[in-house]
């Protein structure tokens, strides 16, 4: 059982959305709606309960012949979203009835016969991934395609994806690739050219890696993500010493106070 | 006849180098800008967004606002009181207060044991699965711990209520007596972290202006429930306990320097607590909460005991409020936090 993982190619994304369709269709996931953003020809703005591939439309100063373009065609990027199957998860942490798991593949699923919709994940992501479905109660993302995977298939997006911008396949071999992608995008001029995978936050890495052009912040990818589970020790020690604080309050107001049992 | 204002075909032209750089130009000025500022058409919109380091991705934000229900933020007060409540009753019975502010405490918080759960299981997206948050015990998440405490608390509190009527109907007995102390003892235990711990609640969470705050959080929740606690109790008569006076006191001093610890930093993640509708709400909260029973639980203490009362009333009545309002303006703020999508992408403020 290997430990798998997606790595996707923004510089071979051609925006078709097959991802999009190819994971709607296998996990019978509702349609978002027709809404014009107004922002971009992205129309759907980000993933969420109902949407666990998102293609990017990343439309930025336009500078005519770069990345290989000819010369009268404008820069623009796209790149294909999904749940970055954190290495630490903060959904996975948070959840209180354990409907969200690791599974042997490296994804984090949430079982959807298990979750109560308590909502904890939603404000626990760091990517603002996993959202609650309104008129289902529960909340949904990408399974990772836990069901293809456990058959030997690769998820539906990477099979339905016609450029190989979505790659899936095992984790340590996709980070070797991605390496060599960057320095072959910079050899042939791509010098802007990144490799995202936040290992040094403590998300401690992601199981879906990006390579885009630019600042990753074009593509609403955060510098620093954080898994909120660290911020619990601080939590825990402000709650005891607030607990300490309200039982030796109590204790001595109730001492000093001399009309005690008087009234 | 023809209206000479009128020119639907332009005068034929010749065309140049001139006019053709012209166009040029303009063409050059539109890739450059996104929008030409010269004499002809200005394109709906312009100029259009972008995604940059510095726009993000044309400014929509990456984090999700909360999914809960209105009914979360009273679960905060109805919780935070009832915890309180239940520590003010068991350290009263145990320094030998008089026996009907002990009871009412345990009333108040036998009361939040009840309306707590109801509350929580009425936010759920599938409610009659609330029992699958018994399936496990997670001292990682803040929520299963939080769910655990309420189990405990609820059980605690309504068995030492529960004993006591039963004590006070049909006299004391053995069972009765250790029923009551047992349940007693565990409202005290659990009502102690289950009065303050929704802070670590939404402290440990991917929303700035609550993880930033994580380290006042529980103490500023305790001393809200404290206050709301005792303005309870004062309005089921008991204001003349100079106890609760002194707890009172205490909450709206702690209330008071969390409304001048936020109001006096400028940090960006406290924009959420000092801008728009819930800068608004937190203020509005914190005046109840901090100065108002302050000075009135001052003024309070300056008149005869007799005369005071009417004084305290108010007081409890604000504390009250103060507390829920600060409960609801806390998830205000969190919503209007996730919607910053500056913030997670490092992006700083404009400068106002």
């Amino acid at each position: 059982m290997s430990v798998t993982a997606f790595l996707t190619d923004s510089t071979l994304c051609i925006g078709c959305k097959a991802c999009e369709v190819a994971c709607k269709e296998w996990n019978g996931v509702s349609e978002d709606g027709f809404d014009w953003s107004g922002l971009s020809y992205d129309n759907t703005g980000a993933v969420g309960a109902s949407t666990w591939r998102h293609v990017k439309f990343v439309e930025t100063t336009p500078e005519p012949g770069l990345g290989g373009n000819a010369p009268e065609l404008n820069t623009w990027a796209f790149s294909s979203d999904v749940c970055k199957h954190c290495e630490e998860a903060g959904c996975l942490e948070a959840c209180p009835t354990g409907s969200i798991v690791r599974t042997e593949f490296g994804g984090v699923f949430v079982q959807p016969d298990i979750c109560n919709g308590c909502g904890y994940c939603v404000v626990s992501c760091p990517f603002g991934v996993i959202d609650k479905n309104r008129s289902d109660g529960r909340a949904f993302k990408c399974t990772f395609c836990y069901d293809r995977q456990k058959v030997g298939l690769q998820p539906a997006c990477a099979k339905a994806c016609p450029t190989e911008s979505i790659k899936f396949g095992e984790v340590d071999a996709l980070c070797q690739k991605a390496d060599e992608r960057v320095r072959e995008l910079r050899r042939r001029g791509m010098e802007d050219a990144v490799f995202y995978n936040p290992v040094d936050s403590s998300v401690g890495g992601t199981h879906a890696m990006f390579i885009v052009r630019g600042d990753p912040r074009a593509y609403n990818l955060p510098p620093l993500p954080e898994v909120p589970t660290i911020y619990l020790r601080k939590g825990w020690r402000s709650s005891a010493i607030a607990a300490a604080l309200l039982l030796g309050g109590s204790i001595l107001a109730f001492l000093a106070d001399s009309d005690r049992g008087r009234q | 006849m023809s209206d000479p204002k009128i020119h639907a075909v332009p005068s034929a032209r010749v065309p140049d180098s001139a006019s053709e750089q012209r166009l040029f130009e303009i063409r050059r000025e539109a890739e450059r800008r996104g929008e030409v500022k010269a004499i002809g058409i200005r394109p709906a919109g312009a100029p259009f967004p972008k995604a940059s380091p510095e726009t993000g991705y044309y400014g929509i934000p990456l984090l999700k606002e909360p999914a809960w229900t209105e009914e979360i933020p009273l679960y905060f007060f109805v919780g935070g009181a009832a915890g309180a409540a239940a520590v003010i009753g068991a350290i009263a019975n145990y320094t030998g207060a008089d026996r009907k502010l002990v009871r009412d405490a345990r009333w108040i918080a036998a009361a939040g044991s009840v309306i707590s759960p109801a509350l929580l299981i009425a936010d759920l997206g599938r409610p009659e699965r609330f029992l699958a948050m018994m399936r496990v015990f997670k001292p990682q998440s803040a929520m299963s711990v939080g769910v655990w405490t309420l189990v405990g608390f609820s059980a605690g509190s309504s068995a030492a209520a529960f004993a006591g009527l039963m004590r006070e109907r049909y006299g004391p007995s053995l069972p009765l007596r250790i029923l009551e102390n047992a349940g007693e003892a565990a409202s005290l235990a659990f009502g102690l972290p289950f009065s303050n711990y929704t802070g670590v609640l939404i402290g440990a969470t991917s929303i700035p202006v609550w993880n930033q705050n994580v380290g006042d959080l529980p103490i500023h929740f305790a001393a809200s429930g404290v206050s709301a606690a005792v303005g309870m109790l004062e309005l089921m008569g008991h204001r003349k306990s100079r106890a609760l006076q002194a707890l009172g006191l205490g909450a709206a001093i702690f209330e008071c320097w969390e409304g001048l610890r936020i109001e006096g930093r400028q940090q960006h993640y406290l924009d959420p607590l000092k801008h728009g509708p819930s800068g608004w709400l937190t203020r509005a909260g914190g005046v109840l909460s901090g100065p108002v029973p302050l000075l009135l639980r001052a003024a309070a203490s300056l008149r005869k005991e007799n005369r005071a009362g009417g004084l305290r009333r108010w007081a409890a009545m604000s504390a009250i409020a103060g507390s829920l309002v600060t409960r609801i303006a806390w998830i205000q703020a969190g919503h209007a936090s996730a919607r910053d999508w500056r913030q997670p992408l490092e992006i700083p403020e404009e400068p106002r």
